[in-house]
């Protein structure tokens, strides 16, 4: 078990694009840190670095305490975990598990020890005679895992350990990741793109973007204050809404109506210097149907009314999804709805406004409906930095 | 996820549906009954010019002129035959003997271009791709002219290396495009895996990347084997004497025991034993071979 | 560690599409790796290139060389340049011609035959419900077979007073010994050995007929004939052409089934027959390396003409595959 350190990594290709980009990230022992942004953001390139299957450009790597850059990867004593699984198709469950113990030429009985326990953690023990090719896509991720834990190594690098499989199983996969990790305390990088998996299993999430770090912190911290439109837009789901509004004296104008500014938000906005056209973000549950709020907090925020597009029923509660005339647009904006897919999408998510409503609400689709926002949470973005400018926290790269 | 390799392009079992281009309103009886029938006319296609000539093998003289399909009386005596004549026994000497040397130098050279032409980028690739699909199209008669004045030359005329040196050149291509094609389908995410599980990169290969590639090496070597074994046209320009004739010569040539003696007794002997390694690969390699005959021409 | 970098994005991409950084990761890793990839890649590739150019491409200077030259094995003090006289005396006479002319038709014939045979072996290949496995290999045994055996079986076969083939036919009739029908009997002899072969190919391309879509054809009213000519075959365009240019160029080599059938006697031999017997009957070396050279070109014109009008993609090319 031991700490991770990136000292300002870099890494160059050949053709002058960097891969990342000053990346400093401590990950304490024992810690469960999440790499996660979109395709291409350098995410993987991070991870291979720590693996030791990439060189690094420039910076140091310390795990430890004790500086890797130059080490072969099996000199780093640390295991990895493959999207693919990249189990050994000739080999047995059993023989696959034991490969690595056996390349480090631990004595026969210990082996068979150590695969034992770890099949009988992973629930395997009844699999250990088959090979790969014969098992089920959850078994086999079990198994990768497995080979991985029967080192006791100083920690765990996982890229993209559950996207081949499909939604049910990745989810009861998540919570048994989830258990192992707390139960060996080991420290583990985790790369995913799914913001969900992040959210759910890390201790804290590191979000990158094109080979820069954005943000770095716990998953809460993350969604309550995204540094930027892009962690803003990143992490959540459904995604917060942008809409493009103009900050005057004391309300926001948009599309929605005048949004009222709380004492608390106007004060951050004079302090940072706010221009005049901003991006305003809210996120789909500070949405309620306007008939269910306590006249107690309805001044906390703004009520307009809207005809509802089209409704989703989720039994818990209700999406009523609203179109707006304006939408806001940025370079990360369009990075993300790229990554999304949405991009290509006719209407998209182009216009749209996602607000998530108590089951009571007698929204209907079609229908107009009084909706309340509560402005208090609103965050205000530069739209050209996409910098947030309700939180005080100077962004990027703060723990 | 690829966990095992199958170049091969192995189609699913049928589905009831497709049967139907035969005629929708059959039953399954009578769709059953159509495509056993197809199938025995596929079995006699194939096998009966193998029978004709297994079946004079074992005619006795007298009777080897009778026109019929099957032995009225059966003999060993062609067999004993053409071991008495030292002749055969030496050229199927040297036919094991040149076309095993041939495959086992062909794969290897092969094993090494497939592997950088699967594996790494470099200049000049496209080129070698070029030349070997060349040399796949390359009219095999057009050197035998220069061929047989420059072995002459430099005297491997009528020798084994005479023989292996071109069986090699004509089989590279072949031996190329077949594992190259494996060689795509090898997920090697394993490779780095076994990196991260403490090998060196020599053990990775040796304990990773070796017994996946194996299967592939091997049905190439087939391949290879068969292509050596079947050469007629090198063999009977690029030698002469019973030093390095190889077997498909000595069978064209045989004039049988005594100048007088009907030869095709002793030729339907040779023709079966040289037969019989082909028949016992496509016996138990066969899904291999299917693979390795496709895998070059589909996948490229 | 750079050298398995580069390939990986080839080896996974089926997953390229949702792993993060797939395209960053295809790239080369570092420009020093990169050199080392180089190298090691000449380095494997070289004892290959050696050899085959070292066979193919100096023995074929050679014979331009050679062709160029009065050179008759029985009298070689009379070697001397000649210029053109070779071809000249190859192109006007009636032999070439001749052996050209039955070359092609061989070629023509037995592809047009292989094909058709091929495509239906290989339907039934790839259809059957019934002894599958057992179909699949027993068409091997055409391909794997020598050639030279097959040849005398087939020989024997049509041999009077031998042959249970020539016991079917009228009496006196000796096939082997008419042009016409000697050469029908070497068309014969192709076909059955290499329409196999042929039909693996096709039934590789089937393979990449998606069942769906012979699925969606059928329900929007194709019947069976529309579906393998609007669908099937059109699909399996390239496998298809890849099948005959191989094939087109191997049944021009014809060799080895002339020689054991029929000697080339009777004006049934082919180009390569006649090569072979200028070399070793007359011992003309001058006038065989012209008549090399002239099958050479003939060959490269057939593949170039193959690759021009009917677009063949070279099979290992990038470009046409997928």
């Amino acid at each position: 078990m031991a700490d991770i350190v990136l000292d300002h990594v870099y890494k160059r290709y050949p053709d002058g694009t960097l891969g990342a980009d000053d990346v400093n990230i401590e990950i304490a022992d024992g810690e469960f840190i999440i790499l996660v942004g979109p395709s291409g953001c350098g995410k993987s390139t991070t991870l291979n670095m720590i693996a030791g299957l990439e060189d690094i450009s420039d910076g140091e790597l310390r795990i430890g305490g004790q500086r890797m850059n130059e080490r072969a990867p099996k000199d780093r004593d640390i295991a990895m975990v493959f999207q693919s699984y990249a189990l050994y198709p000739h080999m047995t469950v059993r023989e696959n598990m034991a490969f690595p113990l056996k390349l480090a030429k631990v004595d026969k009985a210990e082996i068979d020890r150590k695969v034992t326990d770890a099949a009988k953690i992973l629930d395997l023990t009844q699999h250990l005679d088959r090979k790969p090719a014969n098992m089920s896509g959850g078994q086999r991720q079990r198994v990768a895992m497995g080979r991985a834990i029967v080192r006791s190594p100083k920690a765990f690098l996982m890229d993209e350990p559950l996207s081949n499989l499909d939604a049910k199983l990745r989810v009861q996969m998540r919570t048994m990741v989830s258990k192992l990790q707390q139960r060996l305390e080991t420290t583990t990088v985790y790369v995913t793109h799914d913001q969900t998996e992040a959210m759910t299993l890390g201790d804290r999430i590191v979000v990158m973007r094109s080979g820069v770090v954005q943000q770095i912190g716990s998953p809460q911290h993350l969604y309550d204050n995204p540094a930027n439109l892009f962690v803003a837009g990143f992490i959540g789901s459904p995604a917060m809404n942008f809409l493009p509004a103009r900050l005057e004296d004391d309300s926001l104008r948009t599309a929605l109506g005048d949004l009222a500014l709380s004492d608390q938000l106007r004060q951050t906005l004079s302090a940072s210097g706010a221009e005049r056209d901003v991006i305003v973000g809210i996120r789909p549950e500070h949405f309620e149907d306007s008939a269910l709020i306590d006249e107690g907090i309805r001044h906390q925020g703004s009520t307009f009314t809207a005809q509802v597009d089209v409704l989703e029923s989720m039994g818990s509660d209700k999406f009523a999804y609203f179109s707006v005339e304006e939408q806001a647009t940025s370079d990360e904006l369009a990075e993300l709805a790229a990554d999304a897919g949405t991009a290509d999408v006719p209407g998209g998510d182009a216009g749209q406004l996602v607000t998530r409503l108590s089951a009571t609400s007698s929204a209907r689709e079609g229908q107009s409906v009084d909706v309340w926002v509560d402005t208090s949470k609103l965050q205000v973005f530069d739209p050209k930095t996409g910098k947030n400018l309700t939180t005080s926290e100077a962004a990027p790269a703060t723990v | 996820m690829a966990s095992t390799i199958s170049p091969a392009v192995e189609s699913r079992p049928a589905a009831p549906a497709k049967g139907s281009s035969k005629g929708a309103g059959m039953s399954e009886g009578q769709k059953k009954t159509w495509w056993a029938v197809a199938d025995l006319v596929v079995l006699l296609y194939a096998l009966v010019p193998v029978l004709w000539i297994l079946s004079l093998s074992f005619k006795t003289t007298d009777t080897i002129t009778d026109g019929n399909f099957f032995p009225r009386s059966w003999t060993l005596d062609n067999y004993a035959q053409i071991f008495q004549i030292g002749l055969f026994t030496a050229a199927l000497r040297n036919s094991i003997g040149i076309a095993l040397i041939s495959t086992v130098l062909a794969v290897v050279i092969g094993t090494m271009a497939a592997y950088a032409i699967a594996r790494l980028d470099f200049p000049g690739k496209k080129v070698l791709v070029g030349v070997s699909l060349l040399i796949a199209m390359f009219p095999q008669i057009s050197l035998v002219s220069p061929l047989f004045d420059i072995f002459r030359g430099i005297g491997i005329f009528d020798t084994w290396i005479g023989l292996i040196l071109p069986y090699i050149t004509f089989a590279l291509p072949l031996a190329i495009y077949t594992l190259s094609a494996f060689f795509r389908e090898i997920p090697w995410e394993l490779e780095k895996a076994a990196k991260m599980d403490g090998a060196t990169p020599l053990q990775a290969f040796r304990s990773v990347i070796v017994p996946l590639a194996a299967p592939g090496v091997f049905t190439t070597a087939i391949l290879v084997f068969i292509f050596c074994w079947n050469d007629f046209l090198f063999a009977i320009s690029l030698t002469s004497t019973s030093r390095s004739q190889t077997a498909t010569v000595a069978i064209a040539n045989f004039t049988g025991a005594s100048q007088f003696a009907e030869p095709t007794g002793s030729i339907a002997a040779a023709a079966v034993l040289l037969t019989i390694p082909i028949i016992v690969f496509v016996l138990f390699f066969q899904r291999r071979i299917v693979a390795g005959l496709t895998s070059g021409a589909v996948k490229g | 560690m750079s050298i398995d970098s580069g390939a990986l994005a080839a080896s996974t991409t089926q997953q390229t599409e949702q792993q993060g950084g797939a395209h960053r990761k295809g790239k080369p890793a570092l420009s020093e790796g990169k050199k080392a990839e180089r190298r090691l890649g000449l380095l494997l590739c070289a004892p290959a290139a050696i050899i085959m150019v070292a066979v193919t491409a100096y023995p074929i200077v050679y014979a331009i060389w050679l062709s160029f030259q009065r050179y008759d094995l029985r009298f070689p003090a009379d070697r001397a340049f000649a210029g053109f006289a070779n071809y000249a005396a190859v192109l006007t006479s009636e032999y070439w011609w001749r052996a050209f002319l039955v070359t092609m038709i061989i070629t023509i014939v037995s592809v047009a035959i292989e094909f058709v045979l091929g495509l239906a072996l290989a339907l039934v290949m790839h259809r059957t419900i019934v002894g599958r496995g057992l179909t699949r290999t027993v068409v091997l045994i055409p391909y794997g077979i020598v050639t030279v055996v097959a040849a005398f079986s087939w020989q024997f076969a049509w041999t009077p007073d031998k042959g249970y083939l020539a016991a079917m036919l009228p009496e006196g009739a000796a096939p082997l010994t008419g042009q016409v029908s000697a050469i029908l009997l070497i068309i014969l002899a192709e076909v059955w050995k290499t329409t196999p072969f042929m039909a693996l190919l096709l039934m590789a391309g089937l393979a990449l007929v998606p069942d769906d879509l012979l699925k969606a054809a059928q329900v929007d009213g194709a019947g069976p004939w529309q579906r393998l000519t609007r669908i099937i075959l059109p699909m399996m365009k390239p496998a298809i052409l890849v099948a005959l240019l191989f094939r087109t160029l191997d049944a021009f080599r014809v060799f080895d089934n002339i020689y054991i059938l029929t000697q080339g006697s009777n004006g049934t031999g082919s180009v390569s027959m006649l090569g072979y017997d200028n070399l070793f009957k007359a011992f003309n070396l001058g006038i065989g390396s012209a008549i090399s050279v002239l099958i050479f070109i003939a060959v490269a014109l057939i593949a170039f003409l193959f690759i021009k009008i009917f677009g063949a993609a070279a099979p290992g090319s990038d470009e046409g595959k997928r």
